[in-house]
């Protein structure tokens, strides 16, 4: 909403200067957006009047004209402007004036020809947009008046951005009562006493969607002179609200509409077949609306019909055939009150959203249509001529909005206030928000609330109310006091901040990605997805959810690759987005990685090889022995649709997937424009961070035995199934494996590959015998060699 | 017996010329060994009278001490300066860097979120988390905005399809927590929400932390009280914070925060274009309506919540001019946190 402070103060006069005047509506929930001057600085311009013209004698665009105005009866001044002609009234900068831009005004010769002064067309002033002649002021403008007392020019545009619930300050009428509260001002109410009939005609009119449209109001007003001029105050009211002046008629609807909040329309009375029916539009209807566009009308949509035809889409916009235009001479005034409910939302589904939808959605003083038809009424007939006819009220009273009284207790003030105002106070508050206050006992107020009120519903608004205009600074500020029991925090979950950090001093940077990726990236990660598509995307390379974190992840690798940063370790934590095969939605929290480049920093000491499969591994252990049941998880080789066919393998838990890490296909880095291997992983957070409580297993006094075994097996046979039979096998002494080196090469044959395990043995109760050892090795390479076909290594 | 004065000297002198141990001990064993011509005087003692020996032998004893001592005192400056040179040697220059992995580093919005979460996790409050693909109901329903409310299109909704959304906020794990929690209440919500518009001051996913209390007599001044302490503490600053009466569908009353803006303090700047205030956050009483969507019995509760945009306050914590370097996931960006 936007008006200029001067229209304000006709309705309301506090003393006090705009910038308290605009930090009092934004302190109470009116927030002012911006307030700019109405007219740039310019000085020394006076209305002025061409007493007469004559061409140029050496220009065929110039004239050259006697100018009344200034303090000389007149003064020649040349100008180019086609429409300069005699008896004109015209802004006019005399010698010395400074206009916008420090642009000074002196004396000057065009063409040989002296010129005192300069004519003006509005955009020199600053006040419009260009045009290609002067500025026509009205015949009745006082020659030599100054232009800026003359258009109070002196005045400020305030711009308040509403909350949804406030339709009833869209107006001037509305911001005005909310001035007065604040300021404990009488607002002077601007609007005008019944216009009497004087013809008879009238339209008769039907509700037949009542729940929609519960009240018409409408007025026949005949013989208007449609050519007639809107007056300046008309024009420069509508102008510093927004508005473009188009013809009076409109201009007094639009008028009508910012002053009091009433949205209206006028049709061309000849137009209209028969009387108005007041409907929801019927399947297929058309309508060629005033903006010039062709509309089929939905079915819940609520139209304004005559007996033949929809002739506006209610509460939205006309139609163009029922218009006013030049040739009208006789008017149909509409006023009607459309349920909110109604015209919420059908403005947006046609792609459209109007002053009037704007004020319908919200809602408009289901009161207010026979005020504003006098308004309107009195304006025209003070405009444009012509002679009204009777007021036609039609309304469906079991459909009119229901306010119900409110009762405001003062107890429920007291407690969610955290203060205890005055009786008197409270009651002041309420009535001068235009409550009227039924009953009063020592419970608190029954309140009756304005029709224009109509977001009070509920005791919780008139808290708010009396708030707002108390002042929500000046309520008591308080600490929570709460009973502090202490909670049990399960130890067997690991935070996630915990499994960050580890990673960030492994020496990976946190990302964040959308959501949202792109659907070509997507397929390349997970073809036998079908990933979820938004509805409305805000662009097709953020158009579906992403079903793996790597979506996002390899893109913004990607950017740091192409700009200089060859080696990029990134990982991020967030929701996987995973449709199931019932249709259904899987929402997964990931933690997922990727890196690339060398292995080390670049660094004086450490080589610069290339991170391989090992690496991303390690790092993904790391993560996992964060908890105490590292034995539980397992890699197995797998193949994943992104992954390299070679190194790829699932993270399981106890036989269940967790994940997957391996290297990035190199069809797909190909694709997704990487510019060197990638290795990646993800795993389900729900499962990482399960853990158990470690409990101790006793320390052994006794010394460790380890024995080291080279052992040459098929190179297809996993360093998993070789560990899996030594501990099979290994006895009741075996406490640990590792697996020390992996050599393929000279010496060995090939498709064949020496693997060294070194196992260590302990009692927890004696030293174990060699006998015991060499006995339990035995075993172990017995197996080894049955199930692998293992041999020592010689 | 002559002779000692003369050995005495001729070891001593010895015992300096030795370059290193080994020479020292041949010293040594030359003159103080088994068959050392000091410990040779000792065995030609027999030749002296039983008057004499005595003193004799005594001053033997007396000259192999001074030699050993001066050996022992050789030995110790001989090892000391092997080990200096050795430890020459070994001279590394400190300033080049160490080994090994360079720390990474959280995202700042991760920081920021985890430092929200620590002011109110530390005075009871617990951390609470929901879908971000949310139906209808938990959205907006449930959150007093039926179908068609104006308020809708405050929230540019993105639409998989006509009954389910991305989360426009996090108020709808508000909502699932009071569905399944009872009384006393005292959560906070973080999360990504999503909204389908982006522009210089706009991503369309972007990070918020909401909070919500629910109790006996929860008031204004509670809600007045947490906000203006988080903020203070947040900043660490004492920075003048007002509310503002505003509109949101779940809350009645309902007040935008402002703060002082950090930039100018006051005076007016670019920033807070020139009001002097940043909006940092919106709050409210918990609104019946909701209440009774979520069974909690608004007789006997009241509610107090709270949401804001984390984005915009790492925004005013560290200086990030540009809302949209948070997404773009630039090393060069991400490394200064």
């Amino acid at each position: 909403m936007k008006f200029s402070e001067s229209w304000l103060r006709e309705w309301v006069t506090p003393a006090i200067d705009t910038s308290e005047l605009v930090a009092q509506l934004t302190m109470a929930g009116l927030e002012v957006d911006a307030v700019e001057p109405v007219a740039p600085g310019f000085s020394g311009v006076v209305v002025g009047q061409i007493v007469s013209v004559e061409q140029h004698p050496d220009a065929d665009k110039l004239r050259v004209c006697q100018v009344a105005g200034g303090n000389e009866d007149s003064v020649q001044v040349v100008c180019g402007a086609p429409n300069a002609r005699e008896g004109l009234k015209i802004p006019f900068a005399t010698v010395g004036a400074k206009l916008p831009g420090e642009f000074k005004i002196s004396k000057a010769k065009l063409r040989g020809v002296e010129s005192f002064g300069m004519l003006c067309a509005e955009e020199e002033l600053g006040l419009g947009e260009a045009s290609d002649g002067l500025w026509e002021l009205p015949v009745d403008a006082p020659v030599g008046a100054d232009i800026r007392q003359y258009l109070s020019l002196d005045d400020q545009i305030i711009e308040v951005d509403l909350t949804p619930n406030r339709g009833d300050c869209l107006s001037i009428r509305g911001i005005a009562r909310d001035t007065g509260v604040l300021n404990q001002l009488p607002v002077n109410e601007q609007c005008c006493d019944p216009v009497e009939a004087v013809i008879s005609d009238k339209l008769d009119v039907e509700l037949r969607a009542p729940e929609a449209c519960s009240r018409y109001v409408g007025r026949v007003i005949r013989n208007i002179d449609v050519a007639a001029e809107s007056p300046i105050w008309l024009q420069e009211k509508l102008r510093r609200s927004g508005v473009r002046s188009i013809d009076p008629v409109v201009d007094v609807t639009n008028f009508v509409m910012l002053e009091l909040g009433q949205p209206m329309h006028a049709f061309d009375f000849s137009k209209l077949e028969g009387g108005i029916t007041v409907r929801m539009a019927e399947k297929g209807e058309k309508l060629h609306l005033l903006d010039g566009s062709d509309v089929t009308i939905n079915t819940d949509t609520l139209v304004i019909a005559d007996q033949k035809k929809a002739v506006a889409m209610a509460g939205i916009m006309g139609g163009e055939a029922t218009a006013v235009g030049s040739d009208t001479r006789d008017i149909f005034l509409e006023s009607a009150f459309f349920n909110p409910i109604a015209i919420a939302g059908r403005s947006r589904a046609y792609g459209m959203h109007t002053d009037s939808s704007h004020r319908f959605e919200r809602g408009v003083d289901p009161l207010l249509q026979e005020v504003a038809v006098e308004r309107a009424t009195r304006l025209l007939l003070d405009i444009v001529g012509g002679e009204a006819g009777p007021v036609t009220l039609v309304e469906a009273q079991q459909h009119l909005p229901q306010v119900p009284d409110v009762i405001l207790t003062v107890a429920r003030l007291q407690q969610q206030l955290g203060l205890t105002l005055e009786s008197n106070l409270v009651e002041d508050i309420l009535q001068r928000l235009g409550l009227t206050i039924l009953e009063v006992d020592a419970q608190g107020w029954t309140c009756k609330v304005p029709s224009w009120r109509f977001d009070i519903e509920i005791e919780a608004d008139l808290i708010e109310e009396v708030a707002r205009i108390y002042g929500y600074n000046r309520l008591p500020t308080a600490t929570i006091a709460a009973a502090l029991p202490i909670a049990g925090i399960p130890e067997t979950r690991q935070g996630l901040p915990a499994l960050r950090q580890q990673l960030v001093a492994r020496g990976y940077q946190e990302a964040i990605t959308y959501c949202f990726v792109d659907p070509a990236v997507q397929q390349q990660l997970a073809p036998d997805l079908n990933a979820l598509p938004l509805a409305n995307p805000i662009a097709s390379d953020m158009s579906v959810m992403r079903t793996t974190l790597w979506s996002g992840l390899l893109p913004a690798v990607r950017h740091n690759l192409n700009r200089q940063q060859n080696r990029v370790r990134l990982f991020e934590t967030g929701l996987s987005f995973v449709p199931e095969s019932d249709s259904s939605l899987h929402q997964e929290s990931m933690i997922a990685g990727a890196i690339t480049g060398s292995r080390a920093p670049e660094r004086w000491v450490d080589n610069q090889e290339a991170v391989d499969f090992f690496d991303v591994k390690a790092d993904v252990e790391a993560l996992l022995q964060l908890g105490h049941i590292r034995e539980q998880y397992a890699f197995v080789a797998a193949e994943h649709p992104a992954l390299h066919p070679g190194q790829c393998a699932r993270i399981e838990k106890n036989g269940v997937l967790v994940g997957y890490l391996g290297q990035i296909h190199p069809r797909v880095q190909k694709a997704l424009d990487l510019s060197q291997p990638v290795f990646v992983f993800e795993m389900q957070l729900s499962q990482v961070l399960e853990d158990e409580l470690p409990f101790f297993k006793g320390v052994s006094k006794f010394p460790e035995v380890r024995r080291d075994l080279a052992i040459i097996v098929d190179e297809n046979v996993s360093a998993a199934a070789l560990c899996s039979t030594v501990r099979q096998n290994a006895g009741e002494q075996f406490i640990d494996l590792k697996v020390f080196d992996v050599y393929q090469g000279k010496g060995i044959e090939n498709n064949r590959k020496s693997v060294a395990l070194g196992l260590t043995f302990r009692n927890s109760s004696r030293t174990l015998t060699e006998d015991e050892i060499n006995a339990a090795v035995e075993c172990v390479l017995k197996a080894l060699e049955k199930q692998y076909s293992a041999s020592l290594r010689g | 017996m002559e002779n000692l004065e003369l050995l005495a000297s001729e070891a001593e002198n010895a015992v300096d010329q030795a370059v290193d141990v080994v020479s020292l001990d041949q010293v040594r064993v030359e003159y103080l060994g088994k068959k050392g011509l000091l410990t040779g005087l000792l065995k030609s003692l027999g030749k002296l009278s039983a008057e004499e020996r005595p003193a004799a032998g005594a001053r033997i004893n007396e000259v192999k001490q001074q030699v050993q001592t001066k050996i022992n005192f050789r030995r110790d400056s001989l090892e000391n300066a092997a080990v200096e040179t050795r430890l020459a040697g070994e001279a590394v220059d400190v300033t080049l860097p160490g080994r090994g992995e360079d720390v990474g580093g959280l995202h700042l919005i991760t920081h920021t979120m985890e430092r929200i979460e620590s002011f109110f996790t530390r005075v009871g409050y617990t951390v609470e988390e929901g879908p971000e693909i949310e139906d209808d109901y938990h959205n907006f329903e449930a959150l007093n905005i039926p179908a068609h409310h104006p308020a809708r299109a405050m929230h540019d909704t993105f639409y998989v399809n006509e009954n389910t959304v991305l989360r426009t906020h996090t108020s709808p794990v508000q909502v699932r927590t009071m569905k399944s929690q009872e009384p006393p209440i005292r959560i906070i919500c973080p999360g990504r929400v999503y909204r389908c518009d982006s522009d210089l001051t706009h991503t369309p996913m972007f990070h918020q932390v909401e909070g919500l209390v629910v109790d006996q007599n929860v008031s204004m001044a509670d809600l007045k009280g947490t906000i203006d302490q988080f903020l203070k503490a947040f900043f660490e600053a004492d920075l003048p914070v007002r509310f503002r009466p505003s509109y949101f569908p779940f809350t009645e009353p309902s007040a935008e925060v402002d703060i002082q803006c950090t930039n100018c303090r006051g005076k007016g700047c670019r920033i807070c274009k020139n009001t002097g205030w940043l909006e940092v956050m919106g709050c409210g009483m918990v609104h019946p309506n909701v209440f009774s969507h979520c069974d909690v019995d608004a007789s006997k509760y009241s509610g107090l919540a709270f949401g804001m945009g984390v984005e915009r306050l790492a925004m005013l914590r560290y200086g990030v001019n540009d809302l949209r370097l948070f997404f773009d996931n630039d090393m060069q960006f991400l490394k200064q946190f």
